[in-house]
């Protein structure tokens, strides 16, 4: 075994640490990152510029085959670059047109809509949204009731999408609809691109419990969409959201920046007194940052093995349980990191960051709300852990 | 990058497996563990016929010439078999700081011996003040002609009732820190003063007390240089608590697949309990606990064979986290077992009697986790 990176990728590394460092000074005040930070106005617009820097650098889509604008860069390149944004909690990569509608469409689009859609998210031009989730098909998604009718050459859709991060947003929108009403479940269900702009779409925002506007419900009535956006077969959109997923899966933005969190907060506490003592003299307080900064380092120690072995190997049985390990792993110890940060700030804990006694900038009161979403996003964390006892423990599906 | 093992350490792993579940089986683990000895000698011999005591050392002295990775997938399987006997101490604690500091005379003298089996050694380094610490070493050793003279009292110390040779740490001066002024002695076990007593401890691995009452060693005997021991010691500690790590991995991972099994086999209410999601989700919760202890022992045993200067942060971290990882697959192995798991008979609790001792081993969450406060900065 040897663990390190090339001199390249060392390079690779400085010359993204470089740029998210000196960019990220330019984020609006209070500025949250992830996709919670692109969720505001001048959130939205920062995350598109640094998407248009990231594209003029060759940066947006490095995985991508050449000809599509990328670089066919490796999975530990894109770890790098993931690792690096993910410490600086930078936006600019939309992770559902670079992470998802790509990696689809390269798999199974055919070439005009490679031609169609690759370039405009390439050039940062065009961003996506995903319409998966339904009031009634969380988790179980392939229990989804919103369909798609053939009417010569188009289909058309009625129904409605839920939890449809950022749709506000967006200019697209891929969705699964049901094609075929006699087919049960993931049998019968159609995999779609469509334009937020067409006709028949209605958004309404749902309000995350601290105030921000991120979620919206989404309604289809009649909306129509050509035929030649459908993507794959008619009725094989299950088959096609494997390739949806089949993106770098390590989780290692989380980790790295749970990784700034740490150092942030051991900061805070050598330079806090309370009573008279700094928090770092407070033995309860040095235990818990050394497990949480622990706890970043093995979790980053996952993701790079999960990047090794999707390079290797592709995204195998292995690496996909190690995916889902690594995603409950993160998120849950964010939900911790975020805990601990709440309660070193004592009572300014609850104050919000426009006060002047805002600490830490208020982003602990703002995450305490939050937080609690990372562990359902993506697949909630109980999926995970069902997949992870199916598949890397080969217990019975139940 | 490169993340694979080599088709070397990965024949070393499966044949390891294979000699492991055949010559040591979990009947003889228990009957070892009532054992005065607590090792079978005929055993040794075989693992010693295998170049496994001499693995890492150089062929020069009899020894297989490979490296701190191939040892630590020795030790994973060891872990995950259970291995009484004095492999650990023998080979980590007694060969790898000869391999430090030893001289050409004294690496001549002790290495063929112990790669052939005919050698037990082990280290006396904790007292009763029960830590790693330099402060902890209160033995003293004064200089008397050509010998030095040992005195004070060592806890904790693997298989001296069986060992040879002792590596013991005393005091010879008292320096500006506690680092300063230890000096390493490699004693006779047989030396007059030396009394042994194993102690009785929940793993009943033979932890044992040793008294030095005036135990003159000789000048040649003192291993590194006199006063500078501590260093030798520093980097042993690295290198065992890393082995002690991959000894519990081993052991969380073989009660992970032993809870797996029986959740699958285990009938209730007409199904197996393994078709529970709660049994599901305590399964999958060990799963990843000893899958991320796996990547992370890896990554910090790298570290410690390159003897990169971060590994001593990294190892806490392993430490830290694989007290706690082993106690809890251990633990929640036992609950899916059932009342069957906490019997004597059940293989699970010689597992969960482990988690506990090696935690406590080479410092335990707690000592780690303040060493990695320190660390990153608090």
């Amino acid at each position: 075994m040897d663990f390190r990176f090339t001199p390249e990728q060392e390079a690779l590394r400085k010359e993204f640490d470089d740029f998210f460092r000196e960019e990220m000074k330019n984020a609006p005040p209070g500025y949250v990152g992830g996709m919670e930070g692109m969720s505001s106005e001048e959130g939205w617009l920062f995350h598109k510029e640094m998407a248009g820097k990231m594209a003029k650098k060759g940066w947006l889509v490095r995985p991508w085959p050449k000809e599509y604008g990328g670089s066919d860069a490796p999975v530990a390149e894109q770890l790098i670059l993931s690792e690096v944004m993910g410490y600086y909690g930078a936006p600019g990569i939309d992770i559902f047109g670079v992470g998802m509608v790509g990696p689809t469409l390269l798999a199974v689009g055919n070439e005009d809509q490679k031609k169609e859609h690759l370039p405009p998210v390439a050039r940062a031009e065009r961003f996506w949204c995903q319409g998966w989730s339904e009031p009634n098909a969380g988790s179980d998604l392939a229990s989804l009731t919103t369909h798609a009718k053939r009417d010569g050459d188009e289909y058309v859709i009625n129904g409605q999408k839920i939890w449809t991060s950022n749709c506000h947003h967006a200019d697209w929108i891929f969705l699964l609809a049901r094609t075929n009403p006699d087919l049960r479940r993931s049998r019968g269900i159609s995999f779609f691109l469509l334009d937020l702009n067409t006709p028949g779409i209605t958004k309404r925002p749902i309000y995350s419990m601290q105030g921000s506007y991120l979620f919206n419900e989404v309604f289809f009535d009649d909306v129509r969409v050509p035929a030649k956006n459908l993507v794959g077969e008619e009725d094989q959109g299950w088959a096609v959201t494997r390739a949806t997923m089949n993106f770098e899966r390590t989780s290692v933005g989380i980790m790295s920046a749970g990784r700034r969190d740490v150092e942030e907060l051991v900061k805070f506490c050598k330079e806090t007194k309370w009573n008279g003592k700094t928090l770092a003299d407070n033995p309860l307080v040095r235990s818990r940052l050394a497990q949480l900064a622990i706890e970043c380092e093995v979790g980053r120690a996952l993701s790079y093995r999960i990047a090794w072995m999707q390079e290797t190997a592709g995204l195998g049985p292995e690496a996909a349980g190690a995916a889902s390990a690594a995603k409950v792993f993160g998120s849950e110890m964010g939900q911790r990191i975020t805990y601990t940060g709440c309660q070193l700030l004592g009572m300014y804990g609850q104050v919000k960051a426009d006060s002047k006694w805002a600490l830490l900038s208020g982003k602990y009161e703002d995450a305490y709300q939050l937080t609690s979403g990372a562990n359902l996003a993506g697949g909630s964390s109980e999926i995970q852990r069902n997949l992870v006892a199916w598949v890397s423990l080969g217990l019975p599906r139940t | 990058m490169n993340l694979d093992f080599t088709e070397e350490q990965e024949m070393l792993k499966s044949s390891a497996r294979d000699f492991l579940t055949k010559e040591y089986p979990k009947s003889l683990v228990r009957e070892l563990e009532e054992d005065e000895k607590g090792h079978s000698p005929e055993l040794w011999r075989k693992v010693a016929e295998l170049g496994w005591i001499g693995l890492m050392i150089p062929e020069e002295y009899d020894g297989m010439g490979m490296e701190y990775m191939d040892l630590i997938v020795l030790i994973q399987e060891m872990g995950r078999n259970i291995m009484p006997g004095p492999f650990f101490c023998t080979v980590v604690l007694g060969s790898l700081p000869i391999l430090t500091a030893g001289t050409e005379e004294q690496k001549k003298e002790f290495l063929p011996k112990v790669a052939s089996g005919e050698m037990i050694l082990t280290m006396a380094l904790v007292e009763p003040s029960a830590t790693y610490d330099a402060m902890g070493v209160e033995a003293k050793a004064v200089a008397q002609g050509d010998n030095f003279v040992i005195n004070g009292t060592k806890l904790f110390v693997e298989n001296a009732h069986i060992a040879d040779y002792l590596i013991c740490a005393a005091r010879t001066r008292s320096g500006s820190s506690p680092e300063e002024g230890i000096t390493l002695f490699l004693v006779d076990a047989k030396s007059p003063g030396i009394k042994c007593e194993v102690m009785p401890t929940t793993g009943l691995d033979k932890l044992c007390e040793v008294v030095f009452e005036n135990v003159s060693v000789p000048k040649k005997n003192v291993l590194g240089a006199v006063d500078e021991g501590w260093p030798v010691v520093a980097r042993t500690l690295e290198q065992a608590t890393t082995a002690k790590c991959a000894e519990m991995t081993g052991g969380a991972e073989a009660a992970l697949d032993m809870s797996n099994v029986y959740a699958k086999d285990r009938i209730a209410y007409e199904k197996p309990i393994g078709a529970n999601q709660v049994i599901q989700h305590y399964l999958a919760n060990m799963w990843i606990s000893v899958d991320t202890s796996k990547n992370y022992l890896y990554e910090t045993a790298w570290m410690v064979g390159e003897g990169l200067p971060e590994a001593a942060t990294k190892v806490s971290m392993l430490k830290a986290y694989l007290g706690q990882a082993y106690r809890f697959v251990t633990e929640r192995g036992v609950q899916i077992h059932g009342a069957i798991g906490t019997t004597r008979d059940h293989d699970i609790g010689l597992y969960y009697r482990r988690a506990l001792t090696s935690d406590l081993a080479f410092g335990d969450v707690d000592y780690h986790r303040e060493l990695v406060a320190r660390k990153v900065g608090l």
